[in-house]
């Protein structure tokens, strides 16, 4: 297999989701919790910030956020599976059934806070 | 990656499978109507399972993130091990101190 070929093969495609993913989230974690330390400063410090959250675009990066965790999830998943299990056939189905699980989860997020 | 950061990375992502499931149905249930500091804090005030949860998830992905910021500062940048092992104990211990840090602000204050 040519090395372009394997760099657009759906599984390499889905390693580097799985890389791209947790970069993201580990970019999101120190704001997370910093956000969430400010009940050490009082109710009200956390509940200023949590209005400020309820812009449409806040809204729609949550939604892309909780679709990024649940595609990690389902990524590292499958990893698992797949180097602790016996060896499936389908892995290039179940990796994009993953993305689409991730995409329905992000979604369904998006239509219960808009 | 050596065998012993692989396993306390497969470790940690086994451990939080179960602890991502809560806290992605706890996320869809507290925003359901619109999030709230009193509602979030009434919830977590207080509450050792809480505070065990929170605490167990922060210890787990402190690991888990820092062993694959090194696996993708090894092969993405030009850093060397060294540096990026220091660059991901650095970060490692930040995300641990700011984690627990959460965790007392929603848990315990």
């Amino acid at each position: 297999m040519s090395l372009l070929a394997r760099r657009t093969s759906p599984l390499w495609l889905a390693a580097l989701v799985h890389r791209l993913s947790g970069l993201a989230l580990a970019t999101f974690l120190p704001f997370h919790f910093l956000t969430l330390g400010l009940a050490i400063a009082g109710e009200s410090r956390l509940e200023g910030f949590l209005r400020w959250t309820d812009q449409p675009l806040v809204k729609l990066s949550e939604g892309l956020l909780v679709g990024l965790l649940a595609i990690h999830l389902l990524g590292g998943l499958r990893l698992l599976a797949l180097e602790n299990l016996a060896w499936r056939e389908g892995q290039t189905r179940l990796a994009l059934a993953a993305v689409a699980a991730a995409m329905v989860v992000g979604f369904v997020f998006l239509a219960s806070v808009f | 990656m050596n065998v012993r950061l692989y396993i306390w990375q497969r470790l940690t992502a086994a451990l939080m499978v179960p602890l991502l499931l809560v806290h992605l149905a706890v996320i869809f249930y507290a925003s359901r109507k619109g999030l709230s500091a009193a509602d979030m804090l009434a919830r977590t005030r207080g509450s050792v399972s809480w505070a065990l949860f929170y605490g167990t998830f922060v210890s787990a992905v402190a690991v888990h993130a820092s062993i694959g910021l090194r696996t993708v500062l090894t092969e993405w940048t030009p850093l060397g091990t060294r540096a990026s092992n220091i660059a991901v104990i650095a970060f490692g211990l930040l995300l641990a101190v700011l984690g627990f840090r959460a965790v007392v602000a929603v848990v315990l204050i």
